[in-house]
């Protein structure tokens, strides 16, 4: 019997149970469906409060309505500019390195034939993925200090102590560095999958033809990969304002605030330090207006670029 | 392969090996360090001495840390966290892909709950309207404010999904013929042919949840309750920002939490993680690679 003949008998012999399969399927998902809408969808609603001057005592229904006001006094601000591009600094920083070290490293890894020493290597780079900004920002923090590890070794060389964290020339540095060193390795796994692909005839042929490993990796290696390069590097284009809340708030103290205070970390402090929470809210909804076209044109690209669907 | 043949080849690889190699140990230095500090005694380790091996060899600080009852309440904390949201996160990812990895054939409103979860994936209400839902609702200081908020990971449902889409079909229709229904079909057939990647979505959760800091941060008031990692942000990083504490509260508070001794809970803390970690690359590897490939 053929699958669409079988189809057809299931279909004519049970009308009534495909419907209830339906139904059934609809079960499954309703539980799921209202957490998520409780969580998610309700917490969207909550943004009007940016166009109030919210008291909790009053809720939403009772609060006053003041228009743009919040977004107006936003603008008047003084460290909403300094914010915007600390954030816009960091953020595209971390995703240009971010991106370049991973391939840089999936392409060197390749070259590895030892089988044991690359599971080693992949086993050591993709473990700083997995732990958490306060451990690692307690970690970074105490090797940054002046008594820490990374001045000793700046002390026997005959250098001059750096106070790392109290700098707004290093601060921004740091932050960059740490934030590719714990994601370097995980963000190589794609590129690495992308590899794992390549056909050996190709190497042969261009080795016949009088090409070095260096032209092979290029021509070859290369090629195979920047499918995978471009759809990775677009749909980042949607976290241009997200610029690393666990790290920097884990990390900063005010007397680096003017180099590495974040949107999301100014957000936090207006909102649940300052509890301004109208305030708050209209710099989170500025911020999610301003990813939502950026998430819909980045989508939109790499549709068009990679033939990439969301499902 | 293509073997090495002129000298150029030869630097490049050993160029190569040598990068990869740095990496590798530069990835590792910092947990080595921590190490280190922690087995080191304490004027050693205040006074920088300390880089990737213990100076005066002492376990003083892990003696402390059994001592330490909020240390251990945190830790126990996070344990039930673990055990109350894994197999939540697990079932709901379940029960959800399991009729979404059908086709809009064989599920007409298939996309529009597709289209559902990936909304909700990749927008918020943001941070002050969540806390406020979670006053509302009552769940502050409880452990529900650290699970529900995030009960169905969005992310993991999909990866599950893809991976149901890609077991063969012949199965179900057998199971089908024999008058099986949807849910028998799910639990006998799609669950136990899919636990490696089931097993990756557990591992997810598993790190997702013992690493989550902020929520409790900001949900739960009662230091009772609070799991380890919001402790040790508490203890490491909000000492660093405040300096609101006298000299003498300073004093004090160092002398309970010198440097080797928050070493030492720092290192408790991710030691879950490193011993799960090994066992769990490859799964971890499986469903990156996965979850990158749509279907």
């Amino acid at each position: 019997m053929s699958g669409k003949e079988k189809r057809n008998l299931r279909r004519t012999a049970g009308g009534k149970k495909g419907l209830s399969e339906n139904v059934q399927y609809h079960a499954l998902l309703l539980p799921g469906v209202f957490m998520l809408f409780v969580f998610s969808i309700i917490p969207m609603f909550g943004v009007l409060i940016a166009f109030q001057d919210y008291v909790p005592a009053k809720g939403i229904l009772g609060s006053t309505w003041v228009g743009l006001r919040n977004f107006r006094l936003l603008f008047l601000l003084p460290d909403s500019m300094e914010v915007l591009k600390n954030t816009l600094v960091l953020a595209v920083a971390k995703m240009i390195l971010g991106t370049i070290v991973p391939v840089l490293f999936a392409l060197m890894l390749n070259e590895v034939t030892h089988k044991r020493m690359k599971k080693l290597i992949q086993t050591s780079v993709y473990l700083p993925y997995f732990l958490s900004w306060v451990l690692l920002g307690s970690i970074f923090l105490s090797m940054l200090e002046l008594d820490g590890v990374v001045n000793y070794f700046i002390r026997l060389f005959g250098g001059e102590p750096v106070m790392f964290m109290a700098s707004n020339q290093w601060a921004p540095v740091i932050m960059v560095v740490t934030d590719v060193w714990k994601n370097f390795g995980y963000g190589s796994i794609i590129y690495l999958a992308a590899l794992s692909g390549v056909d050996e005839n190709l190497y042969e042929a261009a080795a016949l033809d009088g090409a070095d490993r260096l032209r092979q990796i290029r021509h070859v290696t290369l090629p195979q990969i920047a499918p995978t390069i471009i759809l990775v590097s677009t749909l980042n284009l949607g976290n241009v304002l997200n610029a690393g809340f666990d790290q920097i708030y884990n990390m900063y103290n005010q007397l680096i605030y003017q180099s590495v205070d974040i949107i999301d970390t100014f957000v936090y402090r207006i909102g649940l330090v300052d509890l301004n929470f109208s305030l708050s809210t209209a710099v989170g909804l500025l911020k999610s207006l301003v990813s939502f076209v950026l998430i819909v044109v980045s989508y939109r690209l790499a549709r068009r670029f990679t033939g990439y669907r969301i499902f | 392969m293509v073997h090495s043949r002129n000298k150029g080849d030869r630097i490049l690889k050993a160029v190569c090996y040598g990068f990869v190699v740095l990496g590798a140990v530069l990835c590792l230095l910092p947990i080595i360090h921590t190490l280190a500090l922690s087995f080191s005694d304490k004027a050693s380790a205040t006074a920088g001495k300390v880089s990737f091996w213990p100076v005066n060899f002492t376990l003083a600080s892990y003696k402390a840390i059994l001592n330490d009852a909020q240390f251990g309440t945190a830790f126990r904390n996070s344990v039930i966290r673990v055990l109350v949201g894994v197999p939540i996160n697990v079932l709901f990812c379940i029960v959800m892909a399991y009729p979404l990895s059908k086709t809009t054939r064989q599920f007409p409103k298939r996309n529009r709950y597709m289209w559902f979860l990936v909304f909700t994936m990749l927008f918020s209400g943001g941070m002050i309207p969540s806390y406020l839902l979670v006053s509302k609702l009552n769940l502050m200081n409880t452990i529900w404010a650290l699970i529900l908020p995030g009960a169905v990971p969005v992310y993991n449902v999909i990866l599950l999904m893809n991976y149901f889409k890609g077991l063969p079909q012949e199965l179900e229709e057998a199971a089908r013929i024999d008058g099986a229904g949807p849910m028998a079909i799910m639990w006998k057939i799609y669950v136990p042919l899919a636990l490696p990647c089931i097993a990756t979505v557990a591992l997810f959760s598993f790190v997702a949840h013992w690493n989550a800091w902020f929520d409790a941060a900001i949900y739960i008031g009662d230091q009772s309750k609070i799991p380890l990692q919001t402790y040790i942000q508490q203890l490491v990083v909000d000492m660093n920002v405040s300096s609101s504490l006298s000299f003498e509260e300073q004093m004090q508070l160092a002398e309970v939490s010198g440097k080797a001794f928050n070493a030492a809970k720092v290192f408790v803390t991710m030691l879950p993680l490193l011993v799960v970690y090994p066992f769990a690359q490859k799964h971890f590897v499986k469903g990156i690679v996965m979850g990158s490939v749509k279907g």
